[in-house]
């Protein structure tokens, strides 16, 4: 059975289309070999620049002056900074239990939170082992590819929660599809919060519920983790990091240089979702609409689409910047032309309206569960026909094709038929005035 | 979309193309250069680059001159320091649209200022800034007003309303400016040759279509008024070209499901109430222009942050590199300034045109600066 190995059940059996792995990986076998990390002991941390600052939240008590900020800027900041910002408190915070820094010193308190709400959330042997590090099996993950996949990624999302997600299922769901763009099978992720002083626990322990199942739909396990608190103001109420690591098998040769004149530019269904979820969350609009983000793994679907053709050129999940970051990403990289059709664009008519009233363009807006193919023009249509066949690629469609010239742009055939060039933002996109 | 996609209609909007080259081609022909039509509002600019209008129609026929109707663009230097120098008050939070974020003070940009510990605060109205008043009574919330005649309404009823509620810790930084003199301005230069006008819609739907009759009375060229959508300004070019060819100047209104012949007049009243004309206006690459600009009445002397605060109010020249003039009034295009693309660029902005989305070298440069490398469909696809 996978489990006693610390994989992922599905994952032993080398298959590329872990689409169907949906099983609980965490089998009961306690697997206690493959000892791995408490949560809190930052010392598990994969990156080796955290190392150097593992000292201070050893000590034994939970002392305040060991603020544990990860940062150097946090750790210069003023014991009292609670009224920093002006932002607003949530008043039910002043008498629901909340996180203090000795949640964060290393001593008992750390130690109850650990025990009461992450270990029990995450549920794995890996993790459950409580040693500074997870210890992976290399052989089972050898029969799985040739190379590793590791990526990282921080969120710090706010709202912490939104319509279609929280910050936990987004720190899951986009480090697995940082994995999974590769053509990797995603197996273990690593999990560091940075509280702020005074988050509700109540709200931690949603979250990472939250984090928990989204752990359990990608068929990963979080096996390795750390926690800090710093003061109030220091950090806006919870920052995550997921590190993941994951198994490219030896067939999948996906990158961003590979696009071709002739491929076809495929989406996974309708775009920006996530990003006019989380403007309306924020309630800084006087605008309301049924807009849910579209946070979701994208690995069983890109299984599928290997499936359907092995020879995906190019594939990368379209987040920060939206599809147009992407789209300039692979015409650089490949030095090529990208055209793509706004009528053939997917759009919800809700994002579509937002946009229209706030003058931003939905190209560029975020998501969190849309993907970007670009694939031999002979494969478009099986490729297609697997994504409508999977839950998250219902509405994919062909948006564009791939040309030689102008090398290295993007261009953009309008709705009524004029041209135009789809640059890289400058900075953030900022509504219109009027 | 209902009410969207029967104005993006790529049947209709080639059929409008083909009419109008074949309206203006003699024309252009006949005087060996190119027609020269203004868009004076940046929506329109914005509109022409977003949906490739260019491309469609031929450059040797038509060429599009993109007007001062930016309200961000033509902003002066010194006024975003006096924002800045605002925002940096510890008792004052400062609210502005969100495109005004990014435009370049002699010391930086609102958002730079923001990122140094500022509080500056985004909204989507005025209205939002009082609300950020009400909610913060102990603090000052000065709000950026700024825009064409399309955005002083809204403002003069949020002071009246806070005025009503008797909100004394909201006030105005009014950097309101008027179209009909800046245009008046740019038809008084001597270099000139600008055939026909494309009236801006939303300014209109508040003053009408009557302040526009000089243009077409005195300085003797057509103007439209249109709309904001692909097909609105085909149009809106086309009725401009018909009366070039047949050779009258009126002042026609395309966008008539918006703009009454004599504007919104409980707006208007609004904006009488609460603004009066100043003597002149800074504007950023066209300098001093006499009564394009409005202050607050003596009477909202609490409601006007330049008199409730001490703001340094310096005059910052525009570089002197800068082209923004001459871009303009037509005389040449965004890639034809000497610094364009060097040291004007939408990251580092030197340039009015340069700094919104609808500024005309930022458009160009967003959407179209490598139309000169053959943008034309090819045929990549291996046989």
């Amino acid at each position: 059975m996978s489990a006693a190995n610390g994989l992922p059940e599905g994952a032993s059996s080398g298959a590329p289309q872990h689409a169907s792995n949906g099983a609980p990986q965490h089998a009961s076998n306690g697997a206690a070999q493959h000892a791995s990390s408490p949560l809190p002991q930052h010392a598990s941390s994969p990156l080796p620049q955290h190392a150097s600052n593992g000292a201070p939240q050893h000590a034994s008590n939970g002392a305040a002056q060991h603020a544990s900020s990860p940062l150097p800027q946090h750790a210069s900041s003023g014991p009292l900074l609670d009224t920093s910002n002006g932002r607003p408190r949530d008043a039910s915070h002043d008498t629901a239990p909340t996180i203090t820094l000795a949640h964060g010193g290393g001593g008992r308190a750390m130690r109850s939170l650990i025990e009461s709400i992450i270990l029990p959330a995450f549920d794995n042997p890996l993790l459950a082992a409580l040693e500074d590090q997870a210890r992976l099996d290399l052989t089972a993950l050898i029969a799985l590819g040739d190379r590793l996949a590791f990526t990282t990624d921080s969120y710090v999302v706010t709202p912490l929660e939104f319509p279609g997600g929280d910050i936990g299922r987004l720190a899951v769901c986009g480090t697995v599809n940082d994995l999974a763009v590769s053509g990797a099978l995603p197996l273990y992720l690593s999990c560091g919060f940075v509280l702020e002083e005074g988050l509700s626990i109540e709200e931690l322990t949603r979250i990472a519920r939250s984090m928990a199942a989204a752990a359990r739909d990608a068929g990963v396990s979080i096996v390795t983790g750390d926690t800090k608190v710093v003061e109030r103001g220091a950090a806006d109420r919870l920052f995550i990091n997921t590190a993941g690591i994951g198994v490219i098998p030896g067939s999948a040769q996906i990158g961003a240089d590979r696009a071709r004149p002739g491929d076809a530019v495929i989406v996974n269904g309708t775009l920006g979702e996530h990003g006019i979820a989380i403007l309306i969350a924020r309630n800084d609009l006087a605008l309301s609409a049924e807009v849910r983000s579209d946070c979701q793994p994208l690995h069983g679907l890109i299984g599928a689409m290997r499936g359907a053709c092995p020879e995906i050129h190019c594939l990368r999940d379209a987040t920060r910047g939206g599809v147009a970051t992407v789209l300039n990403e692979f015409a650089l990289s490949s030095g090529v032309c990208i055209r793509v059709r706004e009528a053939a664009i997917p759009l919800r008519p809700e994002v579509r309206g937002a946009c229209e009233i706030l003058g931003l363009d939905p190209l560029y807006l975020a998501n969190e569960g849309k993907l970007v193919a670009i694939v031999p023009p002979q494969s478009a249509d099986a490729v297609l026909a697997a994504m409508r066949a999977h839950p998250a690629g219902r509405e994919a469609a062909i948006i564009g094709e791939v040309c030689r010239q102008p090398a290295q742009r993007v261009i953009l055939s309008s709705a009524v038929g004029g041209d135009r060039v789809v640059d890289l933002l400058v900075g953030e996109q900022l509504p219109r005035i009027c | 979309m209902r009410f969207t996609d029967e104005f993006r209609d790529p049947d209709k909007a080639r059929a409008l193309v083909k009419e109008i080259d074949a309206l203006a081609r003699p024309l252009a022909r006949a005087r060996g250069t190119p027609l020269q039509i203004m868009e004076v509002c940046g929506g329109h600019t914005h509109t022409i680059f977003r949906y490739g209008l260019k491309s469609l129609l031929s450059e040797d026929v038509i060429e599009f001159v993109h007007g001062p109707g930016c309200p961000v663009c033509v902003l002066p230097m010194g006024r975003v320091d006096d924002c800045i120098a605002l925002a940096r008050d510890p008792a004052i939070i400062f609210a502005t649209f969100g495109d005004a974020m990014r435009v370049p003070g002699s010391q930086g940009s609102l958002l730079q200022a923001k990122a140094r510990g500022a509080d500056v605060r985004m909204v989507y109205s005025p209205l939002d800034a009082l609300a950020v008043a009400r909610a913060n009574p102990q603090r000052e919330v000065v709000f950026f007003a700024l825009g064409f005649e399309t955005t002083m309404p809204s403002t003069a009823l949020t002071v009246l309303q806070a005025r009503r509620e008797g909100v004394q810790n909201f006030s105005l930084f009014c950097n309101h400016i008027t179209i009909i003199p800046t245009l008046k301005a740019i038809l008084d230069s001597p270099e000139l040759r600008i055939d026909g006008f494309l009236g801006p819609g939303h300014v209109s739907m508040v003053i009408g279509n009557r302040p526009y009759r000089f243009i077409a009375e005195r300085y003797r060229r057509p103007i439209v008024i249109a709309g904001f959508e692909p097909l609105d300004l085909l149009q809106s070019l086309w009725m401009v070209i018909k009366q070039l060819r047949e050779g009258r100047c009126a002042v026609e209104n395309q966008y008539t499901r918006i703009v009454p012949e004599l504007g919104n007049v409980p707006a208007l009243a609004a904006v009488q109430e609460v603004f009066e004309l100043r003597e002149f206006f800074e504007w950023r690459g066209l300098g001093s222009i006499d009564h394009s600009g409005v202050r607050m009445r003596a009477e909202f002397a609490a409601f006007d942050a330049e008199r409730k605060f001490s703001i340094p109010n310096l005059k910052i020249a525009d570089p002197a590199s800068c082209q923004c003039g001459a871009v303009l009034k037509g005389l040449i295009k965004p890639r034809q300034c000497k610094v364009f693309g060097s040291d004007c660029t939408p990251e580092r902005p030197l340039g009015a045109l340069m700094v919104s989305s609808e500024g005309a070298c930022s458009a160009y440069y967003q959407y179209a600066r490598f139309a000169e490398q053959a943008v034309e469909p090819d045929s990549g696809v291996p046989a």
